[in-house]
């Protein structure tokens, strides 16, 4: 039973990360219509330059804000640089450029910083307080990290005037440009923003899975899964996707498959969720009246 | 005569390659009411999108004495000009309150944007009601009046309508067609129309264009042009 009880537990922990990451598609993917394949090698890049900062002796959250920050530039400009040009591009010509970026980062990360595994420290402590066992002081400091990001990240969108304008560019370009609002800024602050909160991601779960290049691999297919299950429109659905997907992971990886087999898990959620419900669970079915 | 608030010479404007408006002119006075009336695909839609610089154009455009064709979109609004466009362009999934938000963007005054909240809700009480609803809830009619809305919380100079009546009850028509009469004559807005329904168009403006294919083919007082035996035998169908 305590067994059970952890495992679910650091499911939550985990799933809050796939949560991050599926929020960061889910961004992206309301402005643009395109799942951007490479947003796991962009967390990951960052991650790496949080592990160059503390190599060079810096305290972990100068380490951290800099990897946000670097995070932020890296998005924008990877939207002005390489997307932006494509504006009017077909559909595939956008996808093969995603997958350029994932193996093109993937291989510059690997030129940089090497493909051998790297440990990567948590700033939290190891043990939880209280002296549970239940959970670790990483797994708390990942839900509390996960929920703060959240937290911020709505209340952003919700209550602020850029908030407000990001979300009108996100769903009518036309009806924001002819309000005056400089909607081309918007993506590329869209972009960046949702690099940021990746690298969030990367940061809690480096500790995890050790830091490599191919690190967020099989992050990237449980936070698709998980945005996938959530809605792919919806924030919240990827922030509940992510949760769930990470429990049933954890769940039947302890239980029922192995971890051998945990990554199938996400294939049979992303096959179902298309063949039984596309919208997701907490899909937008938009009520709209002409 | 004053000089025109909106002007407009040999306006050229492009989807690709095809020419759509081959060199039309016009003019909007200040504080004035100017229709473009024309059958489908006479262009009239096209001439809102050349001037808010949503087309590729050539020719020469200029407001409030500044020449504007060539402007992102986003800086000729900020200008003053105010696009309520075709199909109304609710931003449906958010609420009726945040669409007035989106039109207050470039307001900085929070104060002022209060005021301009009550002034709305004057013109439009329905929307009060309705301000915390989702706005692709809101009927037709709602969500014509929550365009003009939008556009008036910019506070501009010209207020541009791509068919307002389209798609709705005569009754409701009759109502924003009196809103605008108000906007007009209580705060001075200049309001360039694009109208299908001939009769109520020249009814409102004090100045008329009619456009064919691209080109315009009259241009007069409002008067004079319901008056014109072709204008009422092909358009007014009397």
């Amino acid at each position: 039973m305590y067994n059970l009880m952890q495992q679910i537990v650091s499911g939550i922990a985990m799933g809050g990360i796939y949560a991050c990451l599926g929020l960061a598609l889910v961004m992206i993917y309301q402005s643009t219509n395109h799942i951007n394949f490479a947003q796991g090698e962009m967390a990951m890049f960052s991650t790496y330059i949080a592990f160059m900062c503390l190599k060079l002796g810096l305290p972990y959250w100068a380490a951290a804000l800099i990897t946000l920050g670097f995070g932020f530039v890296g998005g924008f400009l990877i939207e002005r640089l390489i997307l932006r040009p494509l504006k009017d591009a077909p559909e595939m010509s956008v996808i093969v450029v995603f997958i350029g970026l994932l193996v093109g980062i993937n291989s510059l990360a690997g030129w940089f910083f090497g493909h051998q595994l790297e440990s990567f420290p948590s700033p939290f402590p190891n043990r939880a307080p209280f002296d549970t066992t239940l959970i670790s002081g990483h797994e708390l400091g990942c839900i509390v990290v996960v929920l703060l990001v959240m937290s911020v990240l709505f209340a952003f969108l919700r209550f602020t005037r850029l908030g407000l304008a990001m979300r009108a560019s996100a769903e009518n370009p036309i009806s924001s440009r002819l309000a005056g609002i400089p909607v081309s800024m918007m993506l590329s602050l869209g972009w960046g923003l949702s690099a940021l909160i990746g690298s969030v991601a990367g940061l809690m779960v480096a500790p995890v899975v050790f830091l490599d290049p191919n690190m967020m691999g099989g992050v990237l297919i449980y936070a698709f899964a998980g945005a996938l299950l959530g809605g792919i429109d919806s924030p919240w659905g990827a922030v509940a996707g992510g949760l769930i997907v990470g429990l049933v992971e954890n769940l039947a990886g302890a239980y029922l498959v192995g971890t051998e087999l945990k990554l199938s898990v996400a294939l049979v959620v992303i096959v179902s969720v298309l063949l039984i419900r596309p919208s997701g669970l907490f899909g937008r079915k938009l009520v709209a009246r002409v | 005569m004053s000089a025109a608030l909106l002007q407009a010479k040999n306006v050229e404007a492009f989807y690709g390659q095809t020419c759509v408006l081959k060199g039309i002119s016009f003019e909007v006075a200040e504080a004035g009411i100017t229709t473009i009336l024309g059958a489908n695909g006479a262009g009239k839609t096209t001439t809102l999108r050349a001037i808010s610089g949503l087309v590729r154009t050539a020719g020469e455009i200029s407001f409030a004495g500044q020449r504007i064709d060539g402007l992102a979109t986003e800086k000729i609004a900020a200008l003053g000009i105010a696009h309520v466009p075709d199909g109304r362009g609710t931003l449906v999934n958010l609420t009726v309150q945040e669409n007035l938000r989106v039109g207050a963007y470039l307001q900085r005054d929070t104060q002022q944007i209060e005021l301009d909240f009550e002034r709305i809700y004057g013109y439009f009480p329905r929307l009060r009601e309705r301000k915390q609803q989702q706005a692709g809830t809101l009927s037709g009619g709602e969500q014509q009046m929550l365009a003009i809305a939008r556009a008036l919380m910019q506070r501009p100079r010209l207020l541009m309508l791509d068919e307002p009546s389209f798609g709705l009850a005569p009754l409701i028509i009759r109502e924003i067609f009196r809103i605008m009469r108000l906007i007009n004559e209580k705060e001075g807005v200049s309001i360039l129309l694009i109208e299908q329904n001939v009769a109520l168009a020249l009814d409102l403006a004090n100045h008329a264009y009619l456009l064919e294919t691209g080109s315009t083919l009259m241009s007069g007082t409002a008067k004079s042009l319901r008056e014109d035996e072709q204008v009422r035998r092909s358009y007014l169908g009397f």
